[in-house]
């Protein structure tokens, strides 16, 4: 047992990192123009010069990064503004309240949900049409997608902000920041010129790794961009997948090029955020330096709230809208309601969706319970060793998250075919790890290594063994935060869009790949109901976290958590 | 050893048999027993899911073949998938056992030989296919030989408004001034999508006097002369169009969302029954009506294909008979369900079947077959792909 311990540290990383690197290997090949199976042997540099020649390949780059940037600049902005201006309050105990529902809807549904907000024949327009417009038909205004991207922006921007909030929230527990933000209002400081100026450096740098996370992603996102992303041309991402999909072969050689040129682009885009960070640094000591006491407090600090709280209306109104859909009968505009309400769609649409919701229920707990065993034992072997953590193993746990989904999986899945591999869920359930595991060793990570080891050290002290404190003290006293990160593994596995497409060759039909498939269908009606189960899939088990522990521990209040 | 290895010779099959031989039915019915079939068909459409689901249901009652519908946004993604597995040496078993294709990706299959095949013309139900009326022995005029099998017959109808747009539009020429007079309420689906790229190819055809071009392979020297008033018309058309051609419809049915939503008056429509059977989905308002041009629209067959390395092939061709017999094709043309054309010969079907067709009430919106006047044959694929290719670079990617 123990020497077997050791080896799940080892173990975990491989279920990690080598899906990653493996897949890159099986992108590097091809890129350069060998692909023996399609018969293509190399090196040559011919792939990367139809790359270049590809039309709107420029667009779809300058895409990849101003929506990128945008989105992951425009989220650590409000994020900084609502922690900054608002932390310790009424309101953001509330705010706080509902991140758990927010982070678990999957982007594919939130984006579905503010397409139908925000479209010229939306809910918006409708509410305010033809009263205060005077539209009798929706306008011709480009707003979904637009050939910016802002769309997708605003898209990426309702489902970073909340995630980068938790992460916010995390690091605010350990960099004191009541003490500092008392002393910097006894100088006179404004609340949120005190915060920005006294506390958010500290806590930049512990929410520096998961911003490049949200940056990465938002540079290669494919299920938001197809959803409400420019089309004329899409991003790069798009580009790749539907190389990837292209009946040529030869196409594939393409679609590695185009996965280089976005990992490239990746790290140079990381690279210049980190160029930025230095200048920001500079820009801020000279502002600290200055010491103004925050004269634009007064609009700054309600400007955070009110974006905060529109990323959140954003996806709750949203899902509504996909709710009003799924019972509508025929729905004009600019009517705010529909003729007329019916089963009809449920009845229609319920039974395959029902399908789907198994297949994703079954791969995602599978997913979730290898990420639990992994994680725990990592845990355990890192508490049995007294050894912790350290800065570079956190890297490595960050890094599937930071290199883009687009350059790694259509190598696996090249990969893959050339060893004859089945498809089906057994790879799909691998490639879905690569992704939860990291999500589930930082949701646990904390709660576990904060347990109060006085208890171990009474039960050995009663003789138990290692395991037994375990099995019989720790696992138990950690059922909450155990059943918060299985949560967790659940909803990102549920969201799990083009690791499912690529790694599943279409046999595994979960609800994000069928939602996805009927966004190009229009069918708002049948959109809304493979949203609203998606929706439902990772909204459940948090719910059932909350609610376990209650039931279980209800005569042992101090392990609600 | 001499022995052994001849009769090893003997015993294998010969790469262009088929194998189930479907021209023995009972022994087909026999392997198909329990086979589970996995159909890769597009999925963007929930009446065509609904069909085949509804297809699944059947075949599992009569024949017990379990029939997965693979819910494709493209289907070249089929074609790219079988291809692979040759490439990779995965001869049997493969992931795909039935493609719906026709076109493009049937030439494409067909000539790489990742077909099984000959089949269809052995079908027990091809004996009541129309084949004298219904082009279902050619496929964007190449030679089917029976590797596919017809299921379904489309052509061109356009889909309008009357509350906005009141009559129908006869030609290509009036669509466009239409079009400049109430700038923003047409679009098209975006190509490569197979209806968008239909689009292109009916405004061609319309637009050209001549049309014998089109029914041999594009070459460089003809191409650029006789696509050119195709480029000449879109380039007056695009500005016009909703959105000014910034932003496209992803397929077809997208478009029915839009005209409900009232965001365009006018969409083009592969299944003349469509309108009518949206509209009694409630994705349509009951003002809509479909017209076609004065000189006939473009029209072709659906078809289904069955993977060279199908482990089902059996089950595969089970559903593809079953898909042609009056049963299935009276529940497809069926407008509350599908309103796909039938590839059936009237004339052929005894007189309880012909009543199933007799019963249909083909709709308001849908145009009988006396009123959908002339169809114009599918131009050979090459001219598809080219002039797909060039709208991308002229208009589907802002230089």
């Amino acid at each position: 047992m123990p020497r077997a311990i050791t080896l799940i540290p080892i173990a975990t990383l491989l279920a990690m990192l080598g899906p990653v690197i493996a897949g890159l290997w099986g992108t590097v090949l091809p890129a350069f123009g060998h692909l023996p199976v399609a018969g293509f042997d190399g090196p040559s540099l011919d792939p990367f010069r139809a790359l270049l020649a590809t039309p709107g390949i420029g667009t779809a780059t300058r895409l990849s990064v101003t929506t990128g940037l945008l989105a992951t600049g425009l989220s650590v902005l409000i994020v900084a503004l609502i922690a900054g201006g608002w932390s310790g309050t009424r309101a953001f105990r509330f705010l706080e309240k509902l991140l758990s529902p927010l982070l678990s809807v999957p982007h594919a549904a939130a984006a579905f949900g503010l397409a139908f907000l925000i479209a010229p024949s939306g809910w918006i327009a409708r509410l305010i049409s033809p009263g205060l417009t005077g539209w009798e038909r929706p306008p011709d205004l480009l707003i979904l997608n637009d050939t910016f991207g802002l769309a997708m922006t605003a898209g990426l921007v309702v489902k970073e902000v909340p995630f980068l909030l938790l992460m916010t929230i995390a690091a605010l527990g350990q960099t004191q920041p009541r003490q500092s933000l008392m002393v910097a209002q006894s100088l006179g400081y404004g609340r949120l010129t005190g915060w920005l100026k006294a506390v958010f450096p500290r806590v930049y740098a512990q929410i520096k790794l998961p911003i490049y996370v949200v940056l990465a992603y938002s540079m290669s996102v494919v299920d938001v961009a197809v959803i409400l992303g420019p089309t004329t041309p899409p991003p790069l991402s798009v580009l790749i997948v539907k190389w990837m999909g292209d009946p040529d072969l030869g196409m594939r050689l393409l679609a590695a090029a185009g996965a280089l040129l976005q990992l490239g682009l990746v790290v140079a885009t990381l690279g210049l955020w980190r160029l930025g960070e230095m200048v920001v640094r500079r820009l801020g000591h000279a502002w600290i330096m200055r010491g103004g006491r925050g004269r634009l407090d007064w609009a700054l600090q309600p400007a955070g709230l009110l974006f905060g709280g529109l990323t959140a209306a954003a996806i709750f109104a949203g899902l509504a809208g996909l709710l009003v859909w799924s019972f509508a009968g025929f729905w004009s505009f600019p009517n705010v309601f529909p003729d007329s309400f019916g089963l009809r769609t449920w009845m229609r649409h319920g039974p395959a969706a029902g399908g789907a919701f198994a297949e994703t229920f079954w791969v995602a707990t599978a997913v979730t319970g290898l990420a639990l065993l992994f994680v725990i034992g990592c845990l355990e072997a890192e508490h049995r060793s007294r050894r912790k953590l350290t800065s570079s193993g956190l890297w490595l746990l960050y890094l599937p998250l930071l290199v883009p989904q687009t350059a790694f999986l259509p190598g696996l899945q090249t990969l893959l075919l050339g060893v004859g591999a089945d498809v089906g869920r057994g790879p799909v359930i691998a490639a879905h790890l690569v992704f939860v595991l990291p999500y589930v060793f930082l949701s646990l990570g904390d709660p576990y290594r904060a347990w109060d080891t006085r208890n171990g050290v009474s039960a050995a002290a009663l003789g138990a063994s290692p395991n037994r404190v375990f099995w019989q003290v720790r696992l138990p006293m950690l059922l909450r935060p155990v059943l918060i990160a299985s949560a967790v593994g659940l909803s990102v596995s549920v969201g799990q869009y083009l690791p499912t497409l690529l790694i599943g060759g279409g046999r595994v039909s979960t609800l994000t790949t069928e939602a996805v498939a009927l966004a190009s269908g229009g069918d708002r009606r049948a959109i809304a109901v493979y949203g609203l189960a998606q929706t439902a899939a990772a909204l459940v088990p948090f719910a059932l976290a909350l609610a376990i522990p209650a039931l279980v521990w209800r005569n042992r209040r101090g392990l609600h958590g | 050893m001499k022995h052994l290895a001849l009769v090893a010779a003997l015993l294998a099959p010969l790469p262009a048999l088929a194998n189930p031989d479907p021209a023995d039915w009972d022994s087909v019915l026999a392997e198909a027993q329990g086979q589970t079939v996995y159909w890769n068909a597009w999925g963007g459409s929930t009446t065509t899911n609904d069909f085949i689901a509804w297809v699944g249901m059947r075949v599992a009652e009569d024949y017990g073949v379990t029939l997965e519908h693979v819910k494709l946004t493209d289907t070249a993604d089929a074609v790219t998938r079988v291809l692979s597995e040759k490439q990779a040496g995965v001869d049997d078993g493969g992931a795909i056992d039935m493609i719906w294709i026709n076109g493009a990706n049937f030439a494409a299959m067909k000539d790489a030989d990742l077909l099984f095949g000959p089949f269809a013309e052995h079908l027990p139900n091809w004996s009541v296919v129309d084949t004298e009326g219904k082009t279902v022995q050619t496929d964007f005029t190449v030679p089917v030989e029976g590797y596919e099998a017809p299921w379904a017959m489309a052509q061109v109808v356009f889909i309008h408004d009357t509350a906005d747009l009141a009559e129908p539009l006869g030609s290509m020429q009036a669509i466009l001034e239409w079009s400049t007079a109430n700038p923003g309420r047409f679009t098209y689906p975006q190509p490569p999508d197979f209806l968008g790229a239909t689009f292109l190819k009916q405004a061609l055809v319309d637009l050209i006097e001549d049309q014998t071009p089109f029914y041999s392979a594009a070459t460089d020297e003809n191409y650029a002369e006789v696509t050119a008033p195709l480029w000449g018309y879109l380039d007056a058309l695009t500005p016009t169009l909703w959105r000014q051609g910034r932003a496209y419809p992803a397929t077809g049915p997208a478009q029915l969302q839009m005209i409900a939503d009232g965001e365009v008056d006018l969409a083009i429509s592969f299944s003349p029954g469509e309108a009518t059977a949206a509209i009694a989905n409630q994705q349509l308002p009951d003002t809509v009506r479909t017209f076609v041009l004065d000189k006939g629209t473009i029209g072709n067959a659906s078809f289904v294909g069955i993977p060279y390395n199908s482990g089902s092939a059996a089950g595969a061709m089970i559903v593809a008979n079953f898909l042609m017999s009056p049963e299935a094709q009276a529940r497809a043309q069926n407008p509350e369900v599908l309103g796909y054309g039938t590839v059936l010969d009237m004339t052929a079907l005894n007189a309880e079947d012909r009543a199933l067709f007799d019963a249909l009430d083909l709709g308001i919106a849908t145009l009988s077959p006396a009123a959908l006047g002339s169809v114009v044959a599918e131009p050979h694929p090459s001219w598809m792909t080219r002039i797909t290719d060039d709208w991308i670079s002229r208009y589907g990617s802002a230089q």
